[in-house]
């Protein structure tokens, strides 16, 4: 079942950290969020392979925006 | 004294700064992002100058547009708060290039101050005591022989670092080298300099620093210390002036060794030595932040000094106008830093927008604010809002004022750390002053 990756804050991507295809474990960062001067990595809920990163590098997310799709 | 002084930095400090300039009837000069453009502190100047767009390195990072804004309005001085170019030697020299007087330290002390493993071998040299640890940066390899020498636990801690980044605690011998090559990479990618060194992880010490300043011509006082344990991520929530309990001996040794280690530097304006202390009282010098510090005002209180004043008035050229004897503590005082942050979720950062502030007023109570209802918090600035200062006749006195002051405060529109400030003032070892940095990873305001 494919799973949406959340982001739990609000910022701005810093980092994108697994690509399309990587296998990913549980606890793993996809992504590292960049706000008020920290950098705050938003982790795979669970093992799974990543179907879709769905930002880019600079682009503001809102708390709740998802941010990636695992399979 | 100056004509015109810029002030190169948003929020609390950059007001603070001008009703500095104002009481020397300074004329002002405030820079803003495109974020900020209805922000109190770009009201607050007599002038004030668009950098570029929201992210600081477009705007409150940039040295060029800072310059620039500082020749198109004939400011004669730059004074840059604390964060942002606060600690870049390069932007003290850049002002000086220009013509401009950086209000602060002399670019060597800067420098030197800034790469932190210098810094320790500097006032070792001093005669100040530091935390046992390896002689400078190391590489992987030789982390391992410094490990042995220095015992376990030990921290790691990047060479060009601050503010917590690129540090890893490390219990075995057989963690060192993950630990190393990740705090080494997170370095890199936040100082651009993946240089590390490590020290002796110290058990449940206290955090005291001791406020120093110096004229430049020889005169090296201090301002008494600050205890300032209570923090999270190295960063601080609550500070304190004096050290409750602090055995006198202990102070003396603090003062004369922050002292001693500023004049080893030829230190000039406002600086401050951090240090750890230890249960049994042995102190190791930390860090020196060669700037004002969020947490000056718990000094002013208690001394009645104006640290920011003095700062241009030292810069300006002017001789310190302090005596060592005549710098006296009465009383006490508290500060409580109140950030966009969520304490429920390990200080998680809140953005957003501020649909409702109140803050708190009355007797022996100061707010320094850099926001107002209606602002909004951005992602792309440090998430301090506002500090709540008291002061009493004693500790008891100045803690209960700031349990009122907090229960007066309201934030709504974002997560703050007023809930945790509440129940860390209400906390027993709080009250009765039994302190040490560990205490909020402890989970011991939950």
């Amino acid at each position: 079942m494919p799973e949406q990756i959340k982001a739990h804050i609000t910022g701005v991507v810093f980092q994108i950290a697994a690509k399309t295809g990587d296998r990913v474990g549980a606890g793993d960062p996809v992504i590292v969020l960049e706000s008020m001067k920290m950098e705050i990595p938003v982790e795979a809920p669970r093992a799974g392979v990543v179907r879709e990163i769905s930002v880019q590098e600079g682009q503001t997310v809102q708390e709740g925006d998802t941010i990636a799709v695992l399979e | 004294m100056f004509r015109a002084v810029l002030v190169a930095n948003r929020g609390e400090i950059a007001r603070r700064v001008v009703r500095a300039c104002r009481r020397l009837g300074v004329a002002t000069v405030g820079v803003f992002s495109e974020a900020d453009r209805d922000a109190p502190h770009v009201r607050d100047a007599d002038r004030a100058v668009l950098l570029g767009p929201a992210p600081a390195r477009e705007s409150y990072l940039d040295v060029e547009r800072i310059l620039d804004a500082a020749r198109r309005t004939g400011a004669d001085a730059v004074h840059p708060g604390y964060g942002f170019l606060s600690e870049s030697w390069r932007f003290a020299e850049a002002c000086a290039r220009a013509g401009l007087t950086f209000v602060g330290p002399p670019v060597e002390a800067i420098r030197a101050m800034g790469d932190k493993s210098h810094a320790r071998r500097l006032m070792a040299g001093a005669g100040v005591p530091t935390v046992p640890g390896s002689a400078g940066a190391v590489s992987a390899a030789e982390a391992e022989t410094a490990a042995a020498a220095v015992g376990f636990p030990l921290i790691l801690k990047a060479a060009a670092g601050g503010g917590g980044i690129g540090m890893a605690r490390v219990d075995r011998p057989t963690d060192l080298a993950a630990a190393f090559a990740g705090a080494a990479r997170r370095a890199q990618a936040a100082f651009g300099d993946g240089a590390l060194y490590l020290e002796r992880y110290l058990e449940r010490p206290r955090h005291v620093e001791v406020q120093v300043f110096g004229d430049g011509r020889g005169t090296v006082v201090h301002a008494h210390e600050r205890e300032c344990s209570i923090q999270r991520r190295h960063q601080k929530l609550i500070e304190e002036s004096p050290a409750p309990g602090l055995d006198p001996a202990i102070k003396r040794g603090l003062t004369e060794a922050a002292v001693a280690g500023a004049r080893a530097i030829g230190y000039a304006n406002a600086g401050t030595l951090e240090f750890l202390v230890d249960a049994a009282g042995r102190f190791y010098f930390i860090e020196m932040n060669t700037r004002i510090q969020v947490e000056h005002p718990v000094t002013e209180e208690v001394t009645g000094l104006d640290l920011v004043v003095e700062q241009l008035r030292v810069a300006a050229g002017e001789p310190l106008r302090w005596r060592q004897d005549e710098i006296v503590q009465r009383g006490a005082a508290v500060e409580c830093r109140v950030y966009a942050e969520d304490p429920d979720r390990n200080f998680l950062p809140s953005p957003g927008t501020l649909s409702r502030l109140t803050l708190p007023g009355g007797e022996a109570i100061r707010v320094e604010s850099g926001v107002e209802t209606g602002a909004v918090v951005s992602v792309h600035y440090d998430s301090l809002l506002f500090k709540l200062v008291t002061r009493g006749d004693d500790r008891d006195q100045a803690l209960s004022r700031m349990r009122a002051a907090l229960d007066a405060t309201a934030v709504e529109g974002v997560r703050t750390t007023l809930p945790f400030l509440r129940r860390a003032l209400a906390h027993p070892d709080v009250r009765r002053g039994a302190l040490h940095t560990q205490m909020v990873e402890h989970g011991a305001f939950r």
